[in-house]
Parts: C-alpha cells; sequence; structure tokens
C-alpha cells in the first residue's frame, strides 16, 4: 500500500512539474515579453521542450536497467506530453511564424520540416494508440507500433541537425544523449526480445 | 576550462565578472544537457544579464565624445522607424559569443573594446598598425539608418553611426592591383565563448570581404556607433562594416584587419557552405536561400499576433543606388 501511495504522488507530482514549461510559456505570451522575434522564440521554445519530453520518455528503460529505478508507470504520461508539446510546437509554427504567401514553397524547400513532420505524425499514432482500448484492439501489433518512437527520436534529431550551422555543441548533446538512451535498448533486443512486454 | 588559461591580457582588464558570468552558462547548458538526459529537463531561458559596463568601454566612448557630439544626420536615412534599443541589443547573430539571439547580449559585455588596433596591408601605399581614434577622428561621423536584412528572413532598421569606408580607403591609397577588401574579426577566445567551443564549425578569425567598387560605394559605411553612443558590444564594437544591400552576415563586427588584395578573398560562411552563402549575398527576392524562401521577411521586433511580415525588396531597397554595380552580372549564379 505505502508503495502505491507513494508511486501515485510521484505521478501526480511528475504530472504537476510537466505543466510548468506550458504555464510559463502562457505567462511570458499574455504577461511578460517574448523578446524581439516571438513567434520564433516560442516555436523554438516548445519544440525543445517536446524534445526534452522525448528524452525523458526515452530514459525510463535505462534508468530501469541501469539504476534500478522503475518509472514505468510514468511513461504513457511522458509519452503524451512529448505530443502535447509537440503539438504547441508545430501550432506555435503555423500560427505564428509560418509564412502564408510561400507556405509550400518553404516546406518543399525546407526538409527539415519534412523531417519534423514525419516524427510528428509518428508521435500523433502512437498517442492516438495509447490508450487500454486501443492497446486491446491492436494486441501485438501494438508494440511493434509503438517501438516507432525509436525513428521518432531520430527524426527529432535529424530535425535538429538540418537546422544547426556554424556551432554544433548543442546538435553533439542531442545525439548523444540520443545514442545513450538508444544504448540501452540494444542488448536487450539480442537476447529477451520476445519477452518484453511493451516497448521500453 | 578557462580557469587554468592565463588570459593574454592584464588582470584588470578582463573583468572577473565575465568569467564568472562565462562559467555559469557552461554550467547552465551542461546542466540543461544532464537535465535533458535524466528527466527533468524543463527548459532553462537564460535571463539577459544586467551588466556592470566595463572599463574600455567607457575610456573608449571618452575618445569618441567630440567625433560624437559633432555627428551629422546623412541623406542616405531611410524615413522607417528604427528598432528600439532594447531589441537591437538582444536579438544579435555574432557567433563569437554563441549561437543564439541572446548570447551575444549575455557574453559579450566582457569584451576589451579600448585600446583597438587595426591593422591595414596588402596592395596599399600606407599600410600599418593604426589605433583606431586616430583613423576616426579626423572625419565627420554620420548617423545613417539603415535597414539590415538577415540572410534567415529578418530584418531591422538600425540608426547607425559611421564613416563611409570609401573616405578610409582614400587615405591608406590602394594601388591599382587592390581589386578586393578583405576584413577579419578579433580573435580572442578568453573573451569570446563561442571560439572556445569544441564543436564550432567556423574557422577563426571570420572573415569578408567586398570588391574594390562595393567598398568604396558611398552607401558603404564603417560603424562605431549606434543611437548617437559608441557600438553597444554584441553589435561589433568597437568597429564594424555595414554594407546595407548585403545580406547582415557580410556586415564583419569588431574588425582587427582590413587588407587589399588582387583575388577574391574567402569569407566565413561561403566557406562552411559554398551553397547556401555567395561571395556576393546581395539581398534578392528572387533568389531563395536553399532551406528557405526569402521573398518576405519579418521586422522586427514584431508581436505573436499579427508578426510584421513584409516583402523583400530587391537590394534590400538601394536598387536604385546599386544596380550598377553588377550590370551584366547573373546575380542568381552570383549569389
Ligand atoms: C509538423 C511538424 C513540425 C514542424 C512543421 C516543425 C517546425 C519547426 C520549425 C519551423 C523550427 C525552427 C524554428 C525557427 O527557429 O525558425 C523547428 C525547430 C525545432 N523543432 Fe520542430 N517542427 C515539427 C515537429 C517537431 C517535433 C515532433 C519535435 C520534437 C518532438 C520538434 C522539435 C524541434 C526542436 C528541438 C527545434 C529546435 C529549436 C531550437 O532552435 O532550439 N519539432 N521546428
Amino acid at each position: 500500500m505505502r508503495v502505491n501511495w507513494r508511486s501515485r504522488s510521484v505521478w501526480w507530482g511528475v504530472f504537476g512539474g510537466s505543466l510548468i514549461p506550458l504555464s510559463e510559456r502562457l505567462y511570458q505570451m499574455f504577461w511578460g515579453d517574448l523578446g524581439t522575434d516571438p513567434g520564433k522564440t516560442l516555436t523554438e521554445s516548445l519544440g525543445t521542450i517536446a524534445l526534452c519530453f522525448l528524452g525523458m520518455t526515452l530514459a525510463i528503460t535505462p534508468l530501469k536497467r541501469w539504476f534500478s529505478l522503475s518509472l514505468v508507470h510514468l511513461r504513457r504520461m511522458q509519452g503524451l506530453f512529448t505530443f502535447f508539446y509537440a503539438s504547441l510546437h508545430v501550432g506555435a509554427y503555423l500560427l505564428f511564424l509560418a509564412d502564408w504567401s510561400a507556405f509550400m514553397d518553404d516546406v518543399i524547400k525546407r526538409p527539415y520540416i519534412f523531417v519534423g513532420l514525419a516524427a510528428f505524425l509518428i508521435l500523433l499514432a502512437l498517442a492516438a494508440t495509447s490508450f487500454k482500448t486501443m492497446m486491446r484492439r491492436l494486441g501485438r501489433h501494438w508494440k511493434t507500433l509503438h517501438r516507432l518512437v525509436y525513428p521518432a527520436g531520430v527524426l527529432v534529431v535529424v530535425h535538429y541537425a538540418w537546422q544547426s550551422r556554424g556551432d554544433y555543441t548543442t546538435l553533439f548533446i542531442y545525439s548523444l544523449s540520443l545514442l545513450l538512451l538508444l544504448s540501452a535498448r540494444l542488448p536487450q533486443r539480442v537476447f529477451h526480445s520476445a519477452r518484453s512486454p511493451e516497448p521500453e | 576550462m578557462l580557469i587554468k588559461h592565463k588570459p593574454a591580457l592584464s588582470e584588470a582588464q578582463v573583468t572577473p565578472k565575465s568569467i564568472y558570468v562565462d562559467r555559469r552558462s557552461f554550467i547552465r547548458q551542461t546542466l540543461a544537457g544532464t537535465l535533458a538526459l535524466s528527466g527533468l529537463g524543463l527548459s532553462v531561458s537564460p535571463a539577459l544579464a544586467a551588466q556592470a559596463e566595463n572599463p574600455s568601454r567607457s575610456a573608449w566612448r571618452q575618445k569618441l565624445a567630440s567625433p560624437l557630439a559633432t555627428m551629422q544626420k546623412s541623406p542616405y536615412s531611410t524615413t522607417e522607424t528604427p528598432a528600439p534599443l532594447k531589441d537591437i541589443q538582444r536579438y544579435n547573430n555574432f557567433y563569437e559569443f554563441g549561437t543564439g539571439k541572446g548570447d551575444p547580449g549575455e557574453h559579450a559585455g566582457g569584451l576589451t573594446i579600448d585600446p583597438w588596433r587595426v591593422v591595414v596591408e596588402g596592395e596599399v601605399e600606407k599600410p600599418g598598425s593604426y589605433m583606431l581614434e586616430d583613423l576616426i577622428k579626423s572625419h565627420l561621423l554620420e548617423e545613417r539608418i539603415y535597414r539590415l536584412r538577415c540572410v534567415e528572413a529578418w530584418s531591422m532598421v538600425i540608426p547607425w553611426v559611421g564613416i563611409p569606408l570609401s573616405a578610409l580607403i582614400a587615405r591608406f591609397k590602394p594601388t591599382s592591383r587592390a581589386r578586393y577588401v578583405l576584413f577579419e574579426s578579433l580573435v580572442r577566445p578568453e573573451e569570446m565563448p563561442g571560439q572556445r567551443s569544441l564543436f564550432s564549425g567556423i574557422d577563426w578569425p571570420y572573415q569578408e570581404g567586398l570588391r574594390i567598387d562595393e567598398a568604396m560605394h558611398p552607401l558603404t559605411l564603417m560603424a562605431v556607433g549606434l543611437y548617437g553612443d559608441i557600438l553597444p558590444n554584441q553589435n561589433g564594437a568597437p568597429f564594424r562594416l555595414v554594407v546595407p544591400w548585403k545580406y547582415g552576415f557580410k556586415s564583419i563586427k569588431s574588425i582587427v584587419k582590413i587588407g587589399f588584395v588582387e583575388t577574391m578573398p574567402p569569407t566565413t560562411w561561403n566557406q562552411l557552405q559554398p551553397g547556401e552563402y555567395g561571395f556576393y549575398a546581395n539581398v534578392n527576392p528572387a533568389v531563395d536561400h536553399p532551406r528557405w524562401s526569402q521573398k518576405t521577411e519579418r521586422r522586427l521586433p514584431g508581436g505573436l499576433f499579427g508578426a510584421n511580415r513584409i516583402e523583400t525588396m530587391p537590394f534590400n531597397g538601394y536598387a536604385e543606388e546599386v544596380t550598377s554595380l553588377y550590370a551584366g552580372m547573373d546575380l542568381s549564379a552570383n549569389y
């Protein structure tokens, strides 16, 4: 019972914490200062937040494997927050940054937008199938589908890489983190793939 | 890291504050990375650190006081409203101080801008190493309110203070072999955190160049000030180029060398990504950047609702003055 109580309060704590970036953005939008180029600032910060949440979602397995810290009950929530902030990122881009007069032109010209879109569609599919009924309905395909979170991670880093120029420090940090997070899956994939109950 | 490194400047010149601010940002960066990894990564938004002015700025301001007092208005100024100083100071591309738009505002405060020497070399009769004040003081400073169009599709109106580059060039007496002018920025990693980055793609110093006729054009300005004061460090203090009909990256900052050469000099962004940034880099809505459209621009500062999106003009609106420089040239091949 005690463990259960503790893990529930952790759940709510993390839930509340995950809303902090949202409240910060809302505050800046309506009462504060988003700086000289608000559309760009908002879009970029929401993109970075979405990326962090994706990282946290992917960190749950390594935390369990390497540090015996089980936060598995937080995984779905973190995944959904990833999708939530990614949607806000895309929404901010469309509403506050995109140049509608040259929109298609821009999208076609910018492979990084395509890559972001691909990542976003994966996140959308995962969010849409994250509920119990869908899990049941998809059966064993559910697991296969949700393994798409790994390519989504790669696509997001590529989305970032294609925008980087001049200095690659942040790109290095993102790539290294992703490699680390994905490497936690490798041995298990090789040895016990069939037994893992859900994508990790 | 930085601490072990003995700066080439005296202890008094490098403000401890700059080191402190810098170290904090390093920690913040590392922390942000670690947090993203470990599962608590909230956005760490760097606040513009208010900095006490460094002594070299006060010294330089004093030297420039009388030229600034006699500053003239220029007929080349646009009538558009200049961006507020606050925005000009907090939205910068100056990779020597970091790649974020806010990084220069945060990290450039400690840059020592006085004394400042400019080396003039190459195909000129009067090469030498000049004190900046000696280059400036015999000229009348002009205020020139110019549009600045960044290659990233934003723009600002900026009230520069400076002297026409042509006037400076005339006193160096270039020879007939001087067909191009090259410029180099300061390299001083101990004051420029971007130059200490292990993952920088740029091979410092930052370099730029102009054809001699572009350099001699009356619109081409060497700026030393902004809004009637000396240049803020993050805007390229103490001495920078302003070429208003070209994308902003041509307007090289914190210049320490001007060279006169016979062949087209290498330029930083062109070397980094030749397919994206040309030597000429004239503002041209008809030639898109490979990764985005150049047809329109966001005039900054903008609001969230109703960003000031405006059409980009050929040569940034200076076509009447400069088109003749490029007669007979294919501007989409020479982007
Ligand atoms: C339809 C999908 C997407 C579109 C259209 C899109 C669009 C953009 C645009 C336009 C930018 C650059 C903003 C600028 O600086 O001008 C950007 C940056 C970024 N996006 Fe996306 N994006 C998409 C999906 C995603 C997803 C799914 C993620 C992460 C989960 C993501 C994470 C990021 C990150 C981290 C940045 C960089 C922010 C920075 O510069 O620091 N994006 N995106």
